[in-house]
């Protein structure tokens, strides 16, 4: 899990930097133009935190080598991000990493269920906002309900990020026809109809790219098993 | 990054566009060297003699693009710090809990707050950085008459009424009044004010690159928050007379201001309108007011709240009376207000 969670910070990285700009024109469209700076900034910041973070000693990377790791990267996003993504993220990052310290099994879909709840439940929690609003959490709340349903299916880690990923775009994609209540995109009233929420489309990519790192993970485990 | 491109869209005095901000500051501390100082490390711009033993800090913050607010702001009378951000993104709780510090005298502090959700959630989260070390109070502005305060929206934004505000209340604190004082002054003047605002173009963040929205040769958008974000409607270009009536009707209405009532009339450019369209613009305000029997008592005129190089202007009105005028009229000294030294 540990080499994991790694794994996908630094490929979200990669991800964040490439859709930067279609991100910001997201913005332009119903906020103010800068939420795939912003972010590309603060994933920047966390890959710079991973590099000179010294490598785990044997045997500690458990759930609270994990969780510590998480928690650094939301202090990194609340530090570096600034307008609302960066302390709704950076929160989010740290209700997830309490979540996955509490767990037995960090590397399981269970955890990773446990963080996304939690994950969504703080933003939602900060943010004072709720589903239906035109906010990443259009994305992040069905995801986790998705996730929550392919878990008690009994779906491996990677049915269970692969269901999270497939009702964030889902959700993303419904927040086009919203009118937006939260964030600078309510300023518009009806004008914020017709686009898609850039936040509901970063927690996505975020999630996109979880799902492509455990089944990575599972194909290498799978290989290194064969 | 793509963004970062150059683009010919873009015609800025930059040298690269992730040092736009430092050097900015950079230069506002060399030309005013006797006023403030920069906290190079956080991007904070520091009143010269802070923190000041017995005076209520304030401070304030946001994202950059707005000048001269915050950091034109700081000196005798009004700030004793301002956050800069990124343009147009909220600064992050660091530089605010690193501001709090620089300016505490043992009085207390104020955050003044613009209500954008990144600036409330951000400096929420500098207060609790250092709470139980410093007594922080905040008041959130929230004056912009172009968005309904409702459950549906994230309530109006903050906007001219936060100059005022830094003005009236720096002159509270400069006093020497106590947190709470120096906070209900804060409330009284967000209370009493309302401000409404239009653009004639667009204006280019430099990291986008791009124009943040299109707009026609012929067309005004109405009801602009400070951020480029786009408003509420567009119309036609039109006399500025009808322009400056779309604007100053609905302060009006929504403050409730009626005959015989005084005001403090700001006239705000966005930034790329010049100072003549500006006069021409209070010109227009003043006979609107006059008609209704409401006097000016005293005005404001000039680019104080900008939208980097957007053109178009904004409106704020603010009720006062004998407590408030005085206050305004109090001594200030910072590199962008200064009157009575």
């Amino acid at each position: 899990m540990h080499d994991g969670v790694i794994a996908w910070l630094r490929a979200a990285a990669d991800r964040v930097h490439a859709e930067a700009a279609s991100l910001t024109a997201l913005d332009q469209a119903i906020g103010d133009g800068d939420h795939g700076i912003n972010l590309d900034r603060g994933f920047a910041a966390i890959v710079a935190m991973l590099d000179e973070r010294p490598a785990p000693e044997d045997g500690t990377a458990n759930a609270t080598a994990t969780a510590d790791l998480l928690r650094q990267a939301g202090k990194t996003l609340i530090s570096k991000v600034g307008g609302a993504s960066g302390p709704l993220y950076g929160t989010a990052f740290l209700r997830g990493a309490g979540a996955i310290g509490a767990a037995t099994d960090p590397s399981s879909g269970a955890a990773f269920v446990a963080a996304l709840e939690a994950a969504a439940g703080g933003i939602s929690a900060l943010g004072k906002s709720a589903e239906g609003e035109k906010t990443m959490l259009d994305a992040l709340f069905p995801a986790a309900r998705a996730a929550r349903a392919a878990l008690d299916g009994g779906g491996s880690i990677v049915d269970v990020t692969g269901a999270a990923r497939d009702a964030a775009a889902a959700g993303a994609a419904a927040t086009i026809p919203m009118l937006a209540t939260k964030g600078r995109a309510s300023y518009l009233g009806e004008r914020s109809v017709g686009h898609q929420d850039p936040g509901a489309t970063s927690a996505t990519l975020l999630l996109t790219v979880l799902a492509e790192t455990a089944a990575a993970g599972s194909s290498d485990a799978a290989a290194a098993t064969a | 990054m793509a963004a970062n491109a150059p683009s010919h869209a873009m015609k800025k005095l930059i040298n690269k566009v992730d040092d736009l901000v430092p050097e900015s500051l950079a230069g506002l501390q060399a030309a005013h060297p006797d006023l403030v100082r920069i906290d190079t490390e956080q991007n904070n711009v520091i009143r010269k003699d802070a923190p000041k033993q017995g005076k209520v800090g304030l401070i304030s913050g946001g994202g950059s693009g707005h000048e001269p607010m915050h950091g034109g702001y700081v000196g005798m009378g009004m700030l004793d710090a301002a956050c800069a951000g990124n343009v147009f993104t909220s600064p992050v709780p660091d530089q605010m809990e690193a501001a709090t510090r620089a300016v505490d005298g043992g009085k207390g502090v104020l955050h003044i707050v613009k209500n954008y959700t990144g600036d409330v959630l951000n400096f929420e989260m500098a207060a609790e950085l250092v709470a139980g070390e410093i007594e922080v109070a905040s008041v959130v502005t929230n004056d912009d008459v172009a968005v309904q305060d409702s459950l549906y929206t994230a309530g109006r934004r903050g906007v001219g009424v936060t100059v005022l505000l830094e003005k009236i209340v720096g002159a509270r604190a400069e006093a020497g009044a106590p947190l709470a004082d120096v906070k209900a002054t804060a409330e009284k003047v967000n209370g009493q004010g309302r401000s409404m605002g239009l653009a004639l173009t667009s204006c280019i963040v430099p990291a986008a690159g791009t124009p943040t929205f299109d707009i026609g040769d012929d067309e005004v958008e109405v009801g602009i928050g400070i951020h480029g974000e786009p408003g509420r409607r567009r119309e036609k270009l039109a006399p500025v007379d009808d322009m400056a009536e779309w604007l100053v009707t609905p302060i009006v209405q929504d403050l409730g201001l009626k005959g015989g009532e005084t005001v403090l009339a700001f006239v705000n450019g966005m930034g790329g309108t010049p100072l003549i369209e500006l006069y021409t613009a209070f010109n227009s305000v003043n006979k609107i007011l006059g008609g209704q029997n409401i006097k000016i008592g005293r005005s404001l005129v000039g680019n104080y709240i900008t939208s980097l190089e957007m053109a178009g202007f904004s409106v704020t009105l603010l009720k006062l009376d004998d407590e408030l005028t005085k206050l305004w009229d109090a001594p200030v000294h910072t590199p962008a207000l200064r009157w009575g030294v």
